[in-house]
Order: structure tokens, then C-alpha cells, then sequence
């Protein structure tokens, strides 16, 4: 039996993903802070295939609280999978007027998911099988003048991941890195974004990542070549750019 | 609330501008001012525009909430596909009772236009298979259900008693996982509406080809399907359109070509075949976005329906459309039976024709004329269709307007839910 633990799973790109894994009859924990939105998505998840579905409160800023999460899913029966959706992207105009913000954009797309993965990390290895599911964000891969904080902390986030898979890696876990571009979510309502992707096709090529055992995935594919070119562009032409 | 956006109808001739919320939380969608909403706009006209104020995408409302496998009865979020429901349904023994030829419409939609299917002289349409709407008016949650004026005002009714939130159909057993499809020539106008008036299949549609005249003026394929089970190859990749198209694409050579191909297609004596049920019910959804197929002017769709004893000033329509040379490939004539659910749905016992033009002057012009015959020959234009028509003629088209129209002034009494189709032809007032 597969089981899915999914941080952030009241996400925009979860939604389908969720779908994805209760088609193929998955067992769910549905974790995050809205429980009334994660009621509402069990529903959905069990009415279509999902073999059981469990619902948990979970904050990413409530560390004390991990602890006991940990314990439950270290005594789950089956294959043990993880994928965390959870992230926050405050306008850098916002952070830029109160800059202590920055401490909230770290912790909720860096810092808070890298401990609770780094306590999850021994029951993984112990288990010696499952994937971990990453999502960072192509915005990690350069410092924009646009949103670099948020671009910083998924910058960590996917550092700490290349390092989590190095280590977990050897133990018979995968752990991808998921790098979307724009993607059609609360999070960029009403925002006019290039290349905007459905967060259906986002899950689609999750699937086909943990399938193929990616371990970066840049989604839609088009990222992938449109990051390599910025990557390239030296420093000095860089900074006098607004993309 | 967000910026202002561009966006159109299924046709893409009309346009509205105004800010578009997409809420995905409940909460969020109750902390919006009193919006009217749309589902996935595939409306032809301005339906789902507002180009006076805001709008409410609801597609991000697309949850299955409960299923009674008793029964059949599913309740859903009103943003929730039709194709999807199928789709997931299906493999358990139940589909939608009735479908439009598209699966992206969601069920709100469907409701607000009450559908039909290919197999409405049967099953009658959409709002007959519901029995229960959940709707937000001006901030506060009520239900609807059959039998009530409220009902029959929001079956049919634009969206103008307010937000559909959820709702719960009824949905049909069904014993397989494809469509036998039984396909034959008619070879002029009389033989098809002969084929059709015969057909006891399930499900029947006419193709017709809109560009033949003379004595094969009303040509087409009659398919008739019914479920059945069996292994067939399911369409692996949809295809998109990635650009508008250059106008000359569906200019009169190029359509009277693909006509004739696809009319000979099948053979003299007919066939039957198994398809997969999504190529039956939705046969233009595997190609994402054909709508720019028609160019940046976009296209209109004409449809009507008449009464069965206007069969000949039907013909006469066809007749004009057939030497216009002005008619696309998409032309369909089905029989329709008498069921309606709601005070402004379409449906009455008839023949309905539906066919789609370029967004031209000449053919604008051709819809008008033909907009004073339907109204002559006794029938009635679709509001999910229309984009051109006058106000005061298509008003006499529905008899139970002033009923509609009273429960929507209590629904609405400021009128924060109307839409450009509802100013244009002036539902609410008159
Ligand atoms: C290829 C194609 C084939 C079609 N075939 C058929 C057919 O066979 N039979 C048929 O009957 N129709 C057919 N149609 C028309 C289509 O089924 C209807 O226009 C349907 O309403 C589209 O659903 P939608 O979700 O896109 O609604 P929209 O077009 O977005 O909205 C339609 C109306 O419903 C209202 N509305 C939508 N959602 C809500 C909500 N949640 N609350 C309140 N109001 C709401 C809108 O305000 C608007 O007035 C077809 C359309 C296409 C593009
Ligand atoms: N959309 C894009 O264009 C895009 C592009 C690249 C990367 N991403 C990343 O993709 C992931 C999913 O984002 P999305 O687009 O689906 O946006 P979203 O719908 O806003 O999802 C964000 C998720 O994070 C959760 N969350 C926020 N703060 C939390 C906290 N303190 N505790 C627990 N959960 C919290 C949210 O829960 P609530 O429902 O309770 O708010 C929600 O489930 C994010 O990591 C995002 O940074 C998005």
C-alpha cells in the first residue's frame, strides 16, 4: 500500500496531484491549516479512489508540534511517501516597507519544511524505501529584483534538498526537487505570468518524475531551457535587468 | 479582488473587460460583494461576460463531495466538469443523464443554461436530473429544489438568482464503458429528418452538411449510439491550437472540401463501430482551444429550435444557409423532445439546428434573417448561443419570462448579478 503524507495539501498544485494518487487508490494524510478546506478535499479525494483518507492539522510554523507527526508516520503500515506544497510569496514590495517579514517567507518555504524533513529523515532511512517530494520554485535559481527573498529562501530549500537526496539517496529514498514557473494558483491570481502552467499539468509531470525518479524537475519542461539561459547571463548584464 | 482582464465567450466575437476572481476556498468566495459567475465560458456569446463590473470564475470550485451508490445521487461543487464526472463515474456503472457535446462545461453551467444532450427526446434536459441547488445570494446560502419557483428560475436562469455553490444530480445507471455507434448517410433534407423522426436509439445526432445544395441540400450522417462494453483504444494526446488562425482557414472552398470528405467517410450503407464514449458524447474536445481556428474576429453559432409543424420553414432556413456558402463544417440537426426544466430553457419539442459561422458581416446579416424566421415559424434562439439577436424578438420567445422574472427580482432586487447577455436583450425589465 502506498501512503502520502502531503504538507500544503490545500495548495492549488496539490489539488490534482491528490487526484493523481486517490485514482490510483493511495492511502492520504491530507495535512495542513484550513480544515475545513481539507474536509472538503478528503471528500473529493475518496470519492475518487483514494483507499482511506486522513486529515491533519499542521502548521509549518509549529515546530513544537512536529514531533508527534513524526511518531504517527514512522508507524504507518506500507510504503511511506512524502510531498510538501507548503510555501507563502508576500509581494517584495511588502518585504521591502517591513523587511522582518523575511523571517516568515524563510520559514514557511525553507526552514520550516527542511526540519520537519531532517526529523523525518531517520524513520526514511530506517524504512529504506519511499519518495520525498520537494516543490521549490524556478524563482530559486536566480536573484530577481522582483521577488528575491522568496527566490532566496526556495534557493535554501533546494540546497538542503540536493543535500537530502545525497544522503538519503544511498538508503533506497528519492527525493526530487520540483522547480515550477508560473503556475495557475491562488498564489498568482490575477497575475499576468509567461508560460503560466494549469496545476494539472504540473501534477502530471510529478507523476512522470517519481516515476522516472527525476531528481530536479523543472515544470512545464519550457522552464527547464528558459532557466538555463538566465543561469547563463553573467553578472554584470544581469543586474541591469528587470525580468 | 484582482486586476482587470480581457476575456470571452466561446465564440470570442464579443469581449468583455473587468476584474475576474478565481477563489478557491469557500470563505473567499463569500468575502467578495454579490458577483455574478461563470464556469469555463464555453458559452458562445457574452453569457458569462460583465463587461460592467466583476465577474467569479468558479472552476476552482470542482470537488466531488458525496455519492449515494444507492441512489446515484452525487453532490458536487458547482465548478466540477461534466467530462470529469463521467469520467469518474463511469468505471462504477453511473453516468451524467445528460451531457452537452462538451465536457469542460461545468455543472453551475450546465444548470444556468439547462443543457441538452443527444439523448434529450428521451431524458429530457439537464435540470430534470438535479434534485437539489445550493446557492449564494447576496451573502447568504439557500437551496433550491424541484417544484419550487426558485428552482425553475435558476434552471435556465443565467445565473441571476446568484452564485451556484453545489449541487446534487441524479445520475443514470449504465452498463459499459463505450459507445456502439451506429452511422448512416441521409441523402438530402427529407431523408434525414426521416431518419431522425425514426430513431429509437438512446442517443441521435444528424451532422449536416451546411455547404450541400440542390438535391442533396441537407445531407449529413445520422449517428445513433448506445453504451456498450468492451475494449476499444482510448485517444492517447489531445491536440491544441496554438495560434489564431489565418482567415482564409475555413474559407467556403476549404469547408465544401472537408464536407464532402467527411461526409463519404462513412459508407453508402453505413456501419457501425465501438468508440470510446468521450469521442461520442465531446468530439471536438481533443483539440485544446479550436476555437481559434476562426481567427481573432471569432465566430458566431447559430442555433433554433422550431415545432415539428415548422418543419418546412426549417427547411427554407437550411436552404439560405446552404447557398450563403457562408456555413463552417460544425452543423448539427437533432429532434428534441418537449422536456424543459426550468422558465427559460431552451428545449421544446422540435427539430434544433446549430451551426457556426465566421464573425462576418455577411453573416452576421444571415443570422438576423434568420433569427425573424425562427420567430415566424413559432421556435426559439439559445441564450448559450446568441450574440446578435434583438432583444424584444428573442423576449417573445419564452412565455414564462415574466415568471422568471419575477422570482429574479426577488433573488437579485439590485440587480448585482446581471450579465452583458442579460443588458443586452434586456431580460429583467419589460
Ligand atoms: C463544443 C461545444 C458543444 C456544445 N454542445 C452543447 C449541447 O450539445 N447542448 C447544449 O445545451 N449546450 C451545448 N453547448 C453549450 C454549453 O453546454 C453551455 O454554454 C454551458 O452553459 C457551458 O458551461 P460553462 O460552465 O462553460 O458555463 P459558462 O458559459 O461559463 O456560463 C454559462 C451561463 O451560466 C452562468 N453560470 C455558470 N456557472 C455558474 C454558477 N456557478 N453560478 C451561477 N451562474 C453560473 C453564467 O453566468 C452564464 O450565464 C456546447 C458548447 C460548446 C463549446
Ligand atoms: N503558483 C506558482 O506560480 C508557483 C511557482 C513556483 C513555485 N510555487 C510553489 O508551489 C507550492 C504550492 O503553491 P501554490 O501555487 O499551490 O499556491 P497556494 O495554493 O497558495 O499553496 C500554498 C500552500 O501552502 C500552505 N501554507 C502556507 N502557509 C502555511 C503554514 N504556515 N502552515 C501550513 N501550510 C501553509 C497553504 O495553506 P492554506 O490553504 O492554509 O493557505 C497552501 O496549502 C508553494 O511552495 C509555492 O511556493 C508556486
Amino acid at each position: 500500500m502506498q501512503n502520502w503524507i502531503v504538507l500544503g495539501a490545500t495548495s492549488g498544485m496539490a489539488r490534482p496531484f491528490l487526484r493523481r494518487l486517490a485514482i490510483d487508490g493511495a492511502r492520504l494524510m491530507l495535512a495542513g491549516r484550513d480544515m475545513e478546506e481539507l474536509e472538503t478535499l478528503a471528500k473529493d479525494c475518496k470519492l475518487r479512489g483514494a483507499a482511506e483518507v486522513e486529515v491533519i492539522a499542521f502548521n509549518i510554523r509549529d515546530t513544537a508540534a512536529f514531533p508527534a507527526l513524526i511518531d504517527k508516520l514512522a508507524a504507518t503500515q506500507g510504503v511511506l511517501n512524502l510531498a510538501c506544497f507548503v510555501g507563502t510569496m508576500p509581494e517584495q514590495s511588502a518585504i521591502d516597507a517591513d523587511p522582518m517579514l523575511i523571517d516568515e517567507v524563510v520559514t514557511d518555504n525553507f526552514t520550516g519544511p527542511a526540519k520537519f524533513l531532517s526529523l523525518l529523515a531517520p524513520v526514511m532511512e530506517a524504512r529504506g524505501e519511499g519518495v520525498i517530494v520537494g516543490v521549490g520554485s524556478v524563482a530559486g535559481d536566480r536573484g530577481r529584483v522582483g521577488n528575491y527573498v522568496y527566490g532566496a529562501a526556495k534557493a535554501g530549500f533546494a540546497t538542503y534538498l540536493s543535500g537530502l537526496r545525497n544522503r538519503l539517496g544511498r538508503k533506497g529514498v528519492h527525493v526530487m526537487t520540483v522547480k515550477p514557473g508560473p503556475v495557475e494558483t491562488r498564489m498568482t491570481e490575477g497575475m499576468k505570468l509567461p508560460f503560466m502552467a494549469k496545476p494539472e499539468q504540473v501534477a502530471e509531470d510529478i507523476m512522470g518524475g517519481i516515476e522516472r525518479r527525476a531528481n530536479v524537475l523543472y515544470t512545464a519542461r519550457i522552464w527547464y531551457f528558459i532557466m538555463m539561459v538566465i543561469r547563463a547571463i553573467p553578472e554584470p548584464i544581469f543586474k541591469k535587468m528587470s525580468i | 479582488m484582482t486586476k482587470d482582464t480581457h476575456y470571452t465567450g466561446w465564440g470570442r466575437a464579443l469581449r468583455a473587460k473587468g476584474p475576474v476572481a478565481r477563489p478557491e476556498k469557500l470563505r473567499h468566495l463569500a468575502e467578495l460583494p454579490p458577483t455574478p459567475a461563470f464556469g469555463m465560458r464555453r458559452s458562445y456569446g457574452d453569457a458569462p461576460l460583465n463587461s460592467g463590473g466583476a465577474m467569479v470564475d468558479m472552476s476552482g470550485f470542482d470537488r466531488f463531495l458525496a455519492f449515494d451508490p444507492e441512489t446515484g445521487c452525487l453532490t458536487v461543487e458547482a465548478g466540477a466538469r461534466i467530462g470529469d464526472v463521467a469520467t469518474a463515474f463511469v468505471p462504477q456503472g453511473w453516468i451524467p443523464a445528460v451531457m452537452p457535446g462538451t465536457g469542460f462545461a461545468t455543472v453551475g453551467g450546465c444548470i444556468a443554461q439547462d443543457v441538452h444532450g443527444k439523448n434529450h427526446h428521451h431524458v429530457g434536459s439537464f435540470g430534470a436530473h438535479v434534485t437539489e441547488i445550493v446557492l449564494l445570494q447576496n451573502g447568504v446560502e439557500l437551496t433550491a429544489t424541484p417544484g419550487t419557483a426558485l428552482f425553475q428560475a435558476t434552471v435556465g436562469g443565467l445565473g441571476q438568482t446568484g452564485v451556484i455553490l453545489r449541487a446534487t444530480l441524479r445520475l443514470k445507471r449504465c452498463d459499459g464503458n463505450l459507445m456502439l455507434v451506429t452511422e448512416r448517410r441521409a441523402r438530402n433534407w427529407e431523408e434525414h429528418l426521416a431518419f431522425l423522426d425514426a430513431s429509437e436509439a438512446s442517443y441521435t445526432v444528424g451532422w449536416i452538411d451546411a455547404t450541400a445544395t440542390g438535391p442533396a441540400m441537407g445531407r449529413g450522417i445520422v449517428e445513433e449510439g448506445e453504451i456498450g462494453k468492451g475494449l476499444v483504444k482510448e485517444r492517447k494526446r489531445t491536440a491544441k491550437v496554438p495560434l489564431d488562425a489565418p482567415h482564409f482557414a475555413l474559407s467556403s472552398p476549404v469547408v465544401r472540401a472537408f464536407n464532402q470528405a467527411y461526409y463519404h467517410r462513412v459508407p453508402a450503407h453505413g456501419r457501425t463501430i465501438a468508440r470510446p464514449m468521450a469521442d461520442f458524447f465531446f468530439p471536438l474536445d481533443k483539440i485544446h482551444d479550436w476555437n481559434r481556428l476562426y481567427g481573432r474576429r471569432g465566430f458566431h453559432q447559430f442555433q433554433c429550435v422550431v415545432p415539428l409543424s415548422s418543419a418546412r420553414a426549417l427547411r427554407a432556413m437550411m436552404e439560405r444557409i446552404s447557398t450563403s456558402g457562408l456555413a463552417s463544417p460544425l452543423a448539427v440537426l437533432k429532434r428534441m423532445g418537449a422536456g424543459r426544466a426550468g422558465y427559460l430553457s431552451f428545449p421544446m419539442e422540435g427539430y434544433t439546428l446549430a451551426i457556426d459561422f465566421p464573425n462576418r458581416a455577411a453573416a452576421r446579416d444571415l443570422i438576423r434573417t434568420l433569427e425573424i424566421e425562427t420567430a415566424e415559424a413559432g421556435g426559439r434562439l439559445y441564450f448559450a448561443k446568441d450574440a446578435l439577436a434583438e432583444g424584444a424578438r428573442i423576449r417573445t420567445m419564452y412565455p414564462e419570462l415574466n415568471l422568471w422574472q419575477e422570482e429574479v427580482a426577488r433573488a437579485d432586487p439590485t440587480g448585482a448579478y446581471q450579465t452583458d447577455l442579460v443588458r443586452r436583450l434586456n431580460l429583467r425589465s419589460a
